[in-house]
């Protein structure tokens, strides 16, 4: 059977190089980068030269890149702690509705640590609007975070034009870049942000390792107290080789990020214009133009996302979905709820995300491959049968 | 571990008694797609024993392997003994749901038993045709 991984946005492969670099720290390079003799010199080194890939993968200075345990934990320390160390001017946070969890329900726990939450709207692609934001800022306002792209529906936000309304009202802006960096260029310094998150696992490097760049100057409040590790801002023994292989990924992504860019995006587009070909009443999810060069999504009426995924697996392919049953709490994706879709729609949402490795082939055999499936749900299917005796109950998404 | 048991993969790869009933005795419909899951269920009464099960059922793969399930237990059987079946009955027989599906995606046997209950209402009404 032909496998065809199709899902990376949930985490990318390892890149042979990247695992080749990260080797020896779980060999004789094992010392601990706080100690004073070689041992830990090398491991000191190793993390310094990370550092520095990983900055220069964001337009950044070293020195302001943290290391963290993931994207989720950059996004904690990025909400919780910028927002805590400025809390005697204001209390008040504003964040989008289609942010990743790890910042939306951070920005939850403010709230229930006394802060105020302003969640601002997307339009029916996922786009927040600018002015949107600056209507929600506040004289309190001390922190907004948009995303820079979503990874369910790929669409990009337009975060310079933000960041042009948060500095004219003196407020930090930090943007969630996990699902951008690494894939698309991002310069912190063309951006005009002062906070940044990133991940390993979302371009080829390893799981469990991310960074927060924090523009110098600008005060935020550990989550975890201990030694001073990364300048006091994040204790705990770091993760060598998840760094050292953060690093690498970094470095590759920034070399060759033209050549995949290129590579992925005619991949994508064959997906987003032949399966509406393929499959009556399927619309396409997420911005037309402004979205990530490997983000193909959909929602297909009348059936729901796990029967499709699981079906697809059997066939060798992996994808995801937003549907509430694929969700361990059971709801539909906030983000396509956020965009005006309606929860049966909701329901038939299907992720492709497309990787260096794929090639036409692969789209070709998912676009071979989906139809039948998507047939054999809908003579299961009560709404289908509905649809198809009553011509009634078709929510086909006007204009998307 | 993969989420689902091999029996409920089995029949949701292979589901029994897909379909519709034309003319049915009963139908039973629950659920609404705004939740996740949604079944209908069409019955053929024949002396009292379910002479014909079947369903449509728009939902997850628990959802689907309910559903066959149900169908698969309820065939054949008196109105009274396809009326004990219960939700609980049907997961053993799946050898067991996930924790998080088993109310959302548990629904055949309620579906079922509408459909019932609706044959009867109508035999009551003198509409029936057993």
């Amino acid at each position: 059977m032909r496998w065809v991984y199709l899902d990376n946005a949930a985490t990318t492969p390892l890149l042979p190089e990247v695992r080749e670099a990260m080797l020896p720290y779980l060999k004789e390079l094992f010392g601990n980068p706080s100690s004073l003799h070689d041992w830990g010199d090398a491991a000191r080194e190793a993390i310094e030269t990370a550092r520095v890939q990983v900055a220069q993968l964001i337009g950044a200075n070293a020195e302001e890149i943290i290391f963290t345990g993931s994207g989720t934990e950059s996004n904690n320390f990025a909400i919780k702690g910028l927002a805590l160390a400025q809390q005697t001017k204001g209390q008040h946070v504003v964040v989008s509705a289609i942010e990743h969890f790890s910042v939306l329900h951070s920005a939850r726990t403010l709230e229930k640590w006394g802060f105020e939450l302003t969640l601002v709207p997307v339009d029916k692609y996922g786009v927040v609007d600018p002015e949107a934001v600056r209507r929600s800022i506040r004289k309190d306002t001390v922190l907004v975070s948009v995303m820079h792209a979503n990874a369910e529906v790929g669409t990009i936000a337009p975060i310079q034009e933000i960041a042009r309304v948060t500095r004219e009202n003196n407020v930090l802006f930090h943007t969630d870049a996990v699902a951008a960096a690494g894939t698309i260029p991002v310069d912190v310094k063309k951006l005009g942000v002062d906070a940044l998150s990133l991940a390993g696992n979302q371009f080829y490097g390893p799981k469990g390792v991310g960074a927060l760049w924090v523009r110098k100057g600008v005060r935020i409040m550990p989550l975890l107290d201990g030694g001073v590790q990364e300048g006091g801002r994040r204790a705990g023994t770091e993760n060598i080789p998840a760094i050292v292989g953060l690093g690498k990924a970094a470095e590759m992504a920034r070399v060759n990020m033209a050549a995949r860019i290129e590579h992925l995006t005619p991949l994508r587009d064959r997906l987003l214009t032949e399966l509406p070909g393929k499959i009556d009443h399927v619309v396409v999810t997420g911005h037309p133009q402004h979205r990530l060069p490997g983000n193909a999504s959909f929602c297909v009426e009348f059936i729901e996302g796990e029967s499709m995924l699981m079906l697809l697996n059997s066939k060798g392919i992996a994808v995801s979905s937003g549907s509430a049953c694929t969700s361990r709490a059971l709801k539909a994706s906030h983000v396509l709820i956020a965009m005006g879709l309606p929860h049966e729609l909701a329901q038939g949402s299907i992720l492709f995300t497309l990787g260096i490795d794929n090639n036409y082939e692969d789209v070709d055999y998912a676009l071979e491959v989906l139809p039948p499936i998507v047939d054999r749900l809908r003579q299961m299917s009560p709404l289908y049968a509905k649809f198809t005796k009553t011509g009634k109950g078709g929510k086909q998404h006007a204009d998307i | 571990m993969p989420i689902y048991s091999e029996k409920v993969m089995e029949h949701f790869m292979n589901p029994r008694n897909v379909g519709e009933i034309e003319n049915p005795d009963g139908v039973g419909e629950v659920g609404n797609p705004v939740c996740g899951d949604m079944m209908t269920f069409y019955i053929k009464v024949k002396d009292n024993h379910l002479e014909d099960v079947k369903f449509k059922t728009f939902g997850c793969g628990a959802a689907i392997a309910v559903s066959s399930m149900v169908s698969e237990m309820a065939k054949g059987k008196t109105l009274e003994e396809a009326q004990k079946i219960t939700p609980q009955l049907v997961a053993d027989e799946l050898e067991g749901l996930p924790k998080n599906k088993f109310h959302c995606s548990n629904l055949g046997a309620q579906a079922l038993n509408k459909a019932i209950k609706n044959y009867l209402r109508q035999k009551r009404k003198g509409g029936g045709k057993d």
